[in-house]
């Protein structure tokens, strides 16, 4: 059973009698409605590509935020092979929702880091649904560390509401990790590409996205603050999350504009979850072209490449 | 409008209208109560005569205890575009800025300076939590660039001030961004082998505590201040339970080693000429050389 969203409950009301159609015929032998079906396959998939063809800011974080979309883990296990993680920061304990570890991109050795929310109640409270503790930064300081050492390209993968908001979280430093982690991502003398392939969350994703290159899928979001949060302390009302997100520009069509990321990867129509195989492999295409641009590329002029990109950042506004 | 006259007008204004004078001339202490005449507490340099609680300073008058004499220039800060993203929430940012230049007499929510601190050359910066809750915009991580390369070319530590709500949500992406922006200052500071002192001052907290106030050689505190990545309030929204006395406090990161040290206002400036003495390798400094402090209200009158 899919999913839909809340702006997809046209489609959602057509594809189900579609379905009950078919249900029943499939019950009757004598009765034949393939032809009205098919009609409302039709009438789905325009209303499929109007409702996509220009999704508000705020319907963006909706599909950014969508349970069914390519996660992580699925880009992971499809896109790597000999995935190995690697555990722990070495301190205090394992952090799941980062994942992390040594593996081959298109045969060549790599470290893959990322956010993971999981997919069901249980994977998802294991994960701390994709908001990482001090410790997930720490451990991924570490693996870019090593990265560093055996030069192997970084790959980060990011999708986080945020860092965790907890007791034992402050108390051990969340700030201090996160500060660190983009510290290390601007350091390390081997490419680093990221893709924000759902929530760029904050701090969170800064940590992992400080990148030589950095794409987003189509309708993944990247800010400051959630929509939500904004319109609570700006509107002091947190149902004006529509005109926070419209404000925020946290689209991947405006960040591009702004010149924050590089790249932007064509979703499948209806979103990454429709077609989950799709989206993985545009983003596995994605990460060897800007892997390609780095190739050949010295250590030092790979740091100072970064250094420039964020330091030019934002100076040219909307313009750029 | 700059900064005498913000000093200087509310006792213009207290000659013609008689009804303000109260509320010019004196301050309610937040925490004891306590009535403070206006110039005991600058001179107690916004400190709490009774029961030691800090207020808020303004970098200007912090700048003006902290440099020798209460001499220094400041360093200018490179324009970034005004409202990048063309931000409407309830206000439209412009106005929200230009409210805020009213309010505070400054530009913006940064100032850099240079000059001598117990007659060690330093360049320092300072976080304006009155402008916009000192929220870390363009301009903000431009300031910081800036005091970075000031320093690097004229060899000097970089001091650092903090205070900030965190990011300016009306720069949404573009204030993130300074999160990496800021770092690649810091690192400037540290591969010229320059000390980079971090002073958190109450409160600092969001993007700001997780980048460029957390990357300091040393990190000293004020007393009491909060400190934190996500807020009290926040966190037991998502906890859901009540969180214990002090937390995010400076003394409790003290204790969990998220700092150096917790230091009193009053004590601050010998405790930073003391260090970064002894990180540039220089002589110690003769206390009774140490010129004194400049007032505030000494460079209003002048
Ligand atoms: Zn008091």
């Amino acid at each position: 059973m899919a999913t839909y969203l809340e702006f997809e409950k046209p489609l959602a009301e057509i594809e189900g009698k579609a379905e009950e159609l078919r249900a029943l015929a499939r019950a009757n032998e004598e009765m034949d409605v393939e032809k009205e079906a098919a009609a409302l396959d039709k009438k789905a998939a325009q209303l499929l590509k109007d409702l996509y063809k220009d999704l508000s800011p705020w319907r963006k974080t909706q599909v950014a935020r969508h349970p069914d979309r390519p996660h992580c883990k699925d880009y992971i296990e499809a896109l790597f092979t000999e995935y190995t993680p690697l555990a722990g920061d070495r301190n205090f304990a394992d952090d799941h929702a980062v994942m992390g570890g040594l593996a081959r991109f298109n045969d060549a050795p790599v470290m893959v880091i990322g956010h993971e929310k999981g997919h069901d109640t249980a994977s998802r409270i294991e994960r701390n649904f994709g908001m990482a503790r001090p410790e997930g930064y720490r451990k991924a300081i570490r693996l870019m560390d090593m990265a560093d050492r055996f030069r192997l390209p970084v790959i980060t993968l990011v999708d986080t509401p945020g860092a965790y908001p907890g007791k034992g979280a402050e108390e051990r430093g969340q700030a201090e990790a996160i500060a660190r982690s983009t510290e290390k991502c601007l350091q390390i003398g081997v490419p680093l590409v990221s893709v924000i392939i759902g929530e760029g969350g904050s701090g969170g994703a800064v940590a992992f996205a400080t990148a030589n290159r950095i794409a987003m899928l189509e309708h993944s979001v990247y800010s400051v603050i959630s929509p939500e949060g904004c319109a609570s302390i700006l509107w002091k009302d947190a149902e004006k999350m529509r005109e926070a997100a419209e404000a925020l520009r946290l689209t991947a069509q405006d960040l591009k504009k702004l010149a924050v990321i590089d790249r932007i990867i064509k979703e499948p129509l209806g979103g990454a979850q429709r077609d989950r195989a799709a989206a993985i492999a545009a983003v596995g295409s994605e990460i060897a072209l800007m892997l390609d641009e780095m190739k050949g590329k010295k250590p030092a002029e790979l740091i100072k490449d970064r250094r420039k990109k964020f330091l030019d950042m934002g100076s040219k506004g909307l313009a750029a | 409008m700059n900064w005498i006259s913000n000093y200087v007008k509310p006792k213009i204004n207290s000659l013609f209208s008689r009804r303000e004078m109260p509320e010019n001339l004196w301050t309610k202490c937040p925490e004891c109560g306590t009535m403070l005449f206006h110039r005991e507490l600058a001179e107690n340099l916004n400190v709490c005569t009774n029961c030691d609680h800090h207020m808020a300073i303004s970098p200007r008058a912090r700048f003006t205890a902290l440099f020798d004499g209460g001499i220094f220039s400041e360093i200018k800060v490179p324009e970034p575009i005004a409202d990048p993203l063309q931000f409407r929430d309830q206000k439209k940012y412009p106005d929200r800025m230009r409210a805020a230049q009213k309010s505070t007499g400054e530009k913006e929510a940064m100032l850099v300076a240079e000059g001598e601190m117990g007659r060690t050359p330093i360049i320092a910066a300072a976080q304006d939590f009155s402008f916009m809750g000192g929220s870390m915009g363009m301009y903000v991580g431009n300031a910081i660039v800036a005091a970075a390369e000031r320093a690097v070319k004229t060899k000097r530590p970089l001091i650092l001030f903090a205070a900030a709500g965190g990011a300016r949500m009306q720069e949404g992406i573009l204030s993130l961004m300074q999160m990496p922006r800021t770092t690649v200052a810091v690192q400037m500071l540290k591969e010229a082998h320059l000390p980079y002192i971090v002073v958190l001052t109450h409160p600092t907290t969001g993007g700001v505590t997780a980048s460029y106030a957390m990357l300091g050689d040393v990190q000293i505190s004020e007393p009491n201040a909060l400190i934190c990545f996500a807020g009290p309030r926040v966190i037991e929204q998502t906890i859901r339970e009540k969180l214990p006395e002090g937390f995010q406090r400076a003394e409790y990161l003290l204790d969990h080693g998220m700092l150096d040290r917790v230091t009193h206002r009053k004590k601050l400036r010998e405790e930073l000429v003391t260090i970064t003495r002894m990180l540039m390798g220089l002589t110690p400094a003769i206390a009774g050389d140490l010129p004194a402090p400049g007032k505030v209200e000494d460079l209003a009158k002048a």
